[in-house]
């Protein structure tokens, strides 16, 4: 892989006095440290012949159990069996990719898309064609277009890669009128559903959403993690298969890593047995919309004319739009200069769009932090305006981005640079 | 272990090339290390003063690059501190730092360095950049070579062909920083001399050819492993590789430079090499030009840093 001068400027942002806006990393100060502790030291006094030895390559039986009743809580009835517990879901979702693709097999996620997700699908030369979200989530019409125009250049579409709910990077859900119309299209078109869920149940405003895999059963591959919902540090995740996808799934998990970690999985499983875990996700909960309060606040009262940006009711992320010209790329040094940090909208994009958006984290500084940090970007965005007036470079605008950007808060549904949508 | 007292390897940094100098830091601290020197790495941070005050002065190695590492700023902290230190003082870091002052140094004593204007974004502004860069292209001519007037790694640096690529690049160039050079593009064979004082005066080391795989020496080719190929000694006649030489240890001289620099150059197709910029913490990682022309020279970094250190600590002593 390649030195990039974008991955290095990461580097600083991992200093204190840097405003990070960038990772996304779990507020873990909430967890109760001690109890933590002591389900842990338990689990070795207790237990240690078995979670310090080898284990079963689709997962400790006992945790497969209790991820059903976690999954439970979004619609989902599932048996254990057709549970595997894999290194977080990102492995899940590198063994699901292994499984179906072939270099130059098409997967249709997105626009944008998560990060990690499309480093694996280039890691499997996997040709990654993205379909423009509105603020509804995913468009159902797009989806369909996308899929005839795949299979018009002679090609089958492997799978949709989606991030129904809370959408890393974009913030969005996908609407509840939207989900069966989703499902019925990938479902008529013979594509495999890869549902990716790790904020589901880290929403502000209501119940979970009932996820996709709850209604439907036999086409959709459904991943979750813990690393959200308890602590990203076990690496403990899943994918729930159908039966003939699991037992391949297993075999090549068996392939990569032999078993997941029985330390992690133990300890797990002893929490949410032990622990009140679903008041744990509560606290998260307020946690991440105190957060996520703070920084809409202070992007309405700092950003200037122009900016636009996703108002998320769960999740992590923000998806901003800056003014038109501006590339958030080139852009990057000065905020790192700046002290606060983002990640460009072009690493959410297997194309090289994004150029005019960027992500925003608010899951971990805390609310004084993330003003502040809004206010450097704000004013490095000023500055670079100033910057591109004076030398007339305007950046190119983009046609067909995808979910470019959002309108601000409170307005129609838009899909930035590419029209109006269809809902 | 060696009787140097405590050494302190200076790595990180807030610069735009933290990565680069944590790069570097590692290597030098592992090369001292594996010649018996007990070695600390540290940050420039909130708590690198306190560390120096607590526990004696001892010796430190920076390996920062960028502002604060290069520009003097950390080293005069070092002075202040009675810290002995390997490299350049905090004056002569500042006129080597920036490129527009290093370059009017060594003209005047006759070393060629492509002709250049630098000129802060508010020039711009305040005149109307078109017309400002219609008068830099008129007299410089394309191609040009647009790059911040301070700072490393050719970050916010690029070559300009057409005029209509240059408000980009002097976007691209003020993100990294305030003032921008734009300096007249000579095309030939990038080399690199680093130069080294252990002692004995300042010493050139064998002249490295660089051939980025893609024809740039950006920061990708600078930084990943084989995207660049290095020559030593560069393939360029005994002629241009004795004037080149000659060059790095004069920049050295006239800037007043201690220690260690590295001098990168350009020869075009007359022989003739052209002084680009100078480096008062040369990068020192696995794909670095100084270690690559150390090792050609049959010199180990750990015992040429070790001799550096030496050097440091007996100006303390002396």
């Amino acid at each position: 892989m390649a030195t990039s001068e974008i991955r290095a400027l990461f580097s600083v942002a991992a200093r204190p006095e840097v405003v990070s806006l960038a990772g996304g990393m779990p507020h873990l100060a909430a967890l109760p440290m001690d109890a933590v502790a002591e389900v842990v030291g338990e689990l070795v006094r207790q237990d240690g012949m078995t979670a310090l030895q080898y284990g079963s390559g689709q997962g400790h039986p006992a945790l497969r159990e209790q991820i059903c009743e976690v999954m439970s809580l979004e619609g989902i009835t599932a048996h254990a069996d057709e549970v595997v517990v894999t290194v977080g879901s990102q492995q899940a979702l590198d063994l699901v990719t292994r499984i179906f693709i072939d270099p130059g097999d098409v997967i249709i996620a997105e626009a944008p898309s998560y990060v990690g997700a499309l480093g694996t699908f280039s890691a499997y030369q996997a040709d990654v064609v993205q379909v423009p979200m509105d603020n509804n989530g995913l468009i159902p019409d797009r989806l369909r277009a996308a899929i005839e125009s795949v299979r018009a250049s002679g090609r089958t579409a492997k799978f949709l890669y989606t991030v129904p709910n809370f959408h890393n990077p974009a913030g969005v859900s996908l609407v509840e009128q939207r989900r069966d119309r989703i499902l019925q299209i990938c479902h008529e078109a013979g594509l495999l559903v890869l549902e990716d869920n790790p904020y589901g149940l880290l929403g502000f405003d209501a119940d979970p959403v009932p996820a996709l895999r709850s209604r439907d059963a036999r086409n959709v591959v459904y991943l979750g993690s813990f690393s959200k919902t308890f602590a990203p540090g076990f690496r403990v995740g899943w994918a729930l298969a159908p039966f003939d996808v699991r037992e391949k799934l297993v075999l090549a998990s068996e392939a990569a890593v032999l078993c997941p970690p029985s330390f992690s999985q133990l300890a797990v499983s002893r929490y949410l047995a032990t622990q009140p875990w679903q008041q744990q996700i509560k606290v998260y909960r307020e946690l991440y919309r105190e957060r996520r309060d703070a920084l809409l606040e202070a992007l309405t009262e700092y950003m200037p004319t122009g900016t636009s940006w996703t108002t998320p009711a769960g999740g992590f992320y923000v998806w901003l739009t800056l003014p038109p010209g501006l590339d958030a790329k080139a852009m990057l040094p000065r905020a790192i200069t700046a002290r606060v940090a983002y990640v460009p909208g072009t690493a959410f994009y297997a194309n090289g769009y994004g150029a005019s958006c960027l992500r925003l984290s608010y899951c971990y500084p805390p609310p004084d932090q993330l003003r502040e940090g809004v206010r450097r970007l704000a004013e490095v965005i000023t500055a670079e305006l100033e910057l591109r007036r004076t030398f007339g470079a305007v950046a190119p605008t983009e046609s067909e981005a995808g979910l470019g950007a959002l309108p601000a808060p409170a307005r129609a549904a838009r899909i930035i640079g590419s029209g109006d949508s269809d809902e | 272990m060696s009787d140097l007292g405590r050494v302190v390897v200076l790595a990180g940094g807030l610069s735009h090339e933290r990565e680069v100098s944590l790069r570097s830091g590692r290597q030098v601290a592992d090369a001292l290390r594996a010649v018996g020197v007990d070695v600390d790495l540290m940050d420039a941070d909130a708590a690198l003063v306190p560390s120096l005050v607590a526990e004696g002065p001892g010796i430190v190695f920076p390996t920062l690059h960028g502002a604060t590492g290069e520009d003097g700023a950390i080293r005069q902290v070092l002075e202040l501190l009675g810290v002995a230190y390997v490299g350049a003082r905090p004056a002569a870091c500042r006129i080597a730092f920036d490129k527009p002052c290093a370059k009017a140094a060594v003209a005047e004593v006759g070393i060629p360095t492509p002709p250049s204007v630098s000129l802060p974004h508010t020039t711009f502004r305040d005149l109307g950049a078109g017309q400002v860069l219609d008068a830099i292209v008129g007299r410089l001519r394309l191609p040009l070579f647009v790059k911040p007037a301070r700072g490393g790694s050719a970050l916010g640096a690029s070559i300009i062909h057409n005029a209509s690529e240059l408000p980009e690049a002097m976007v691209a160039c003020y993100a990294y920083g305030d003032t921008a050079l734009i300096e007249q593009y000579i095309d030939g064979v990038e080399i690199a001399v680093s130069v080294v004082d252990t002692g004995a005066g300042p010493a050139a080391l064998p002249v490295v050819e660089i051939v980025p795989d893609l024809g740039v020496y950006d920061y990708r080719a600078r930084y990943s492993a084989g995207a660049t190929v290095f020559h030593v000694p560069a393939r360029i006649p005994p002629g241009p590789m004795g004037a080149a030489t000659d060059i790095a240890i004069r920049a050295h001289q006239t800037l007043g430079l201690r220690d260690i620099s590295r001098t990168d150059l350009i020869v075009d197709s007359a022989g003739i090499p052209w002084f680009l910029e100078v480096n008062v913490a040369p990068g020192m990682t696995e794909t670095s030009l100084l270690p690559v022309a150390a090792a050609a020279a049959g010199m180990d970094l750990g015992i040429l840093c070790r001799d550096l250190l030496q050097v440091a600590a007996s100006r303390i002593l002396g």
